[in-house]
């Protein structure tokens, strides 16, 4: 009696265990379809339409065959001027958290700060960049208020993945460091940053592939169109990015051939993200495997 | 102690507290120069405790509060005006665990010298070579000197964190269970370490195991709930205790 109750107990759960099974490849699969299915669409329709005069020539207001060379450019350069301001400031808020500050109330409300701004709407920071860039500080719609308010959407984000990466670095390293006589600046500086590298490269390129697609902050401070020479690197031209030309073709642009831009601009748009994760991401797991020998 | 030694470690009434809780009761210890003392004891008694006020690495822990005075080389280190940070340049320590630094083997001993201000690369690679001869480590790793030393066995790296410590020049050596990770093969090689490093350092090594304290000491303290029961010789004290308590521990009754 008890045996073939035992018996039965047994088999319920073998069979649970099987459709567990069976349901987290379902799902696990759909989503890899899902994201084929999707790449396969912005690829298919877009990728006829990039060839090397659509990315390198300037954008036509009027006629067909416009490019996407200077928002090509101004992605980029607005990327890079906005991590200019965002890393020191993000690196300097990760550390003073997780190293220097005391637990208590002003800690305790600045990092319920930082988690807080990092689930704002980019739109939020959109129309704060427009109030204090655009027209408090009188920057216009113009790649530095652009990449400004951008450092901002990115700042509380960098600070979260910041201060996890250099929370990771085990105690073990400090105290080593520490009591060889490093006073604790050294210690920060070339042990735990050291060992938090490959970490906190992760997390830019994570915070770094987000900015590259960011629209709406983007279309209410550094504008829409573009410099009429490329690349122009001054900071109070207005600079439209991939993405807000994107937003453009769609919504409002009269060009015949909008929406093959905007395919053709997509298709960039999604390869320029995926180059840089690679780009980005293989130097840093070399880097983890020269410092910990693949462990 | 009966000798008339100089000690180079001068504990005198150190009271020990963990916010509420008292750790260490009014501890007298001298250590002699150019000797090993074991501290031994069951868990929880107050011995790494003490290991660690004499390089002031409890201070990293909140809340740690301290009566009374280490002396080393006659200095109170917990005076207002000691710098801890020549202070552990002079009295290192080996942990429990190995815990080499994720780069290079040369990076991992060059570091101590670095932060101290030497540069040149001649002196630091003679600083390398002439610590890992000292920690018996150079004829295993001096053909992957720039790789890292994650890739190290656990005894191997025991060996680099003491070598990556004796590149520094210290006088003391705090040693905290430095073998209680190892295989015994490898804590042979430490121990073995240890012995010929004495004549130069003078080295304090907690340990759980008795009778690696019993192999290696010159002195021993046993230490019971923060007190300190009985300091000696270590042939006498595992011979002849004068304690009961110190007899129950090594015949093993308790601990």
């Amino acid at each position: 009696m008890k045996t073939s109750q035992a018996n039965v107990v047994t088999r319920r759960n073998r069979m649970m265990d099987r459709i567990a099974t069976i349901v987290l490849w379902v799902i696990a699969c759909f989503l890899v379809l899902l994201l084929l299915v999707l790449l396969g669409y912005i690829f298919i329709n877009g990728l006829p339409h990039v060839s090397w005069s659509f990315l390198t020539s300037r954008p036509s207001s009027s006629v067909a065959g416009g490019g996407i060379g200077p928002e090509i450019f101004n992605s980029f350069y607005i990327l890079f001027l906005s991590l200019l301001v965002s890393l020191p400031v993000g690196l300097g808020t990760a550390i003073w958290l997780s190293e220097y500050a005391k637990p208590g109330k002003l800690t305790d409300f600045v990092r319920l700060s930082v988690e807080s701004l990092a689930s704002v709407p980019s739109v939020v920071f959109g129309m704060f960049g427009l109030l204090l860039f655009v027209q408090l500080a009188h920057f216009s719609f113009s790649i530095l208020s652009g990449s400004l308010a951008l450092s901002l959407l990115n700042l509380p984000v960098l600070v979260r993945v910041f201060e996890e990466s250099i929370q990771q670095v085990p105690r073990s390293y400090r105290e080593a460091s520490l009591a060889l006589g490093a006073n604790k600046w050294q210690t920060i500086w070339r042990i735990v940053l050291l060992s938090a590298l490959p970490s906190l490269i992760t997390g830019i390129t994570l915070v770094a592939g987000r900015a590259l697609g960011e629209t709406a902050i983007l279309v209410l401070t550094a504008g829409s169109s573009v410099s009429r020479h490329a690349p122009d690197f001054s900071l109070d031209v207005s600079g439209g990015t991939l993405s807000v030309q994107l937003y453009y073709m769609i919504t409002s642009a009269i060009v015949p051939d909008a929406k093959q831009i905007a395919q053709g601009s997509a298709a960039v748009l999604v390869l320029i993200v995926l180059l840089f994760n690679l780009l980005i991401g293989i130097p840093a797991k070399i880097l983890q495997k020269r410092l910990t020998g693949g462990q | 102690m009966e000798t008339a030694v100089v000690p180079k470690v001068k504990i005198q009434s150190l009271d020990l507290y963990y916010g509420q809780n008292q750790a260490l009761y009014s501890i007298d210890m001298d250590v002699k120069p150019n000797s090993i003392t074991a501290l031994i004891g069951p868990s929880g008694c107050g011995k790494s405790t003490l290991l660690r006020a004499c390089n002031r690495m409890n201070d990293l822990i909140p809340g740690v509060r301290i009566k009374g005075s280490v002396n080393v080389d006659g200095i109170n280190i917990y005076d207002a005006d000691t710098d801890v940070v020549s202070l552990r340049k002079k009295v290192g320590m080996v942990f429990q665990r190995p815990n080499p630094f994720p780069m290079s083997i040369y990076d991992n001993i060059a570091y101590g010298p670095r932060i101290h201000g030497i540069k040149g690369k001649r002196v630091l690679d003679e600083l390398v070579e002439k610590s890992l001869t000292q920690a018996v480590l150079w004829k295993e790793v001096k053909d992957r000197l720039h790789k890292t030393a994650m890739g190290l066995s656990g005894g191997q790296q025991q060996r680099l964190c003491i070598a990556r410590l004796l590149a520094v020049e210290p006088d003391v050596l705090l040693m905290d269970e430095p073998t209680s990770a190892l295989d015994p093969i490898s804590t042979l090689k430490v121990e073995e370490l240890t012995d010929e490093l004495k004549s130069r350092y003078t080295i304090m090594i907690v340990t759980h195991n008795m009778q690696q304290a019993a192999r290696i000491s010159e002195q021993t303290a046993f230490f019971l709930n923060g007190i300190l029961v009985e300091y000696g010789k270590t042939d006498e004290l595992f011979t002849t205790p004068k304690d009961s308590r110190t007899e129950d521990y090594i015949t093993g009754r308790f601990g």
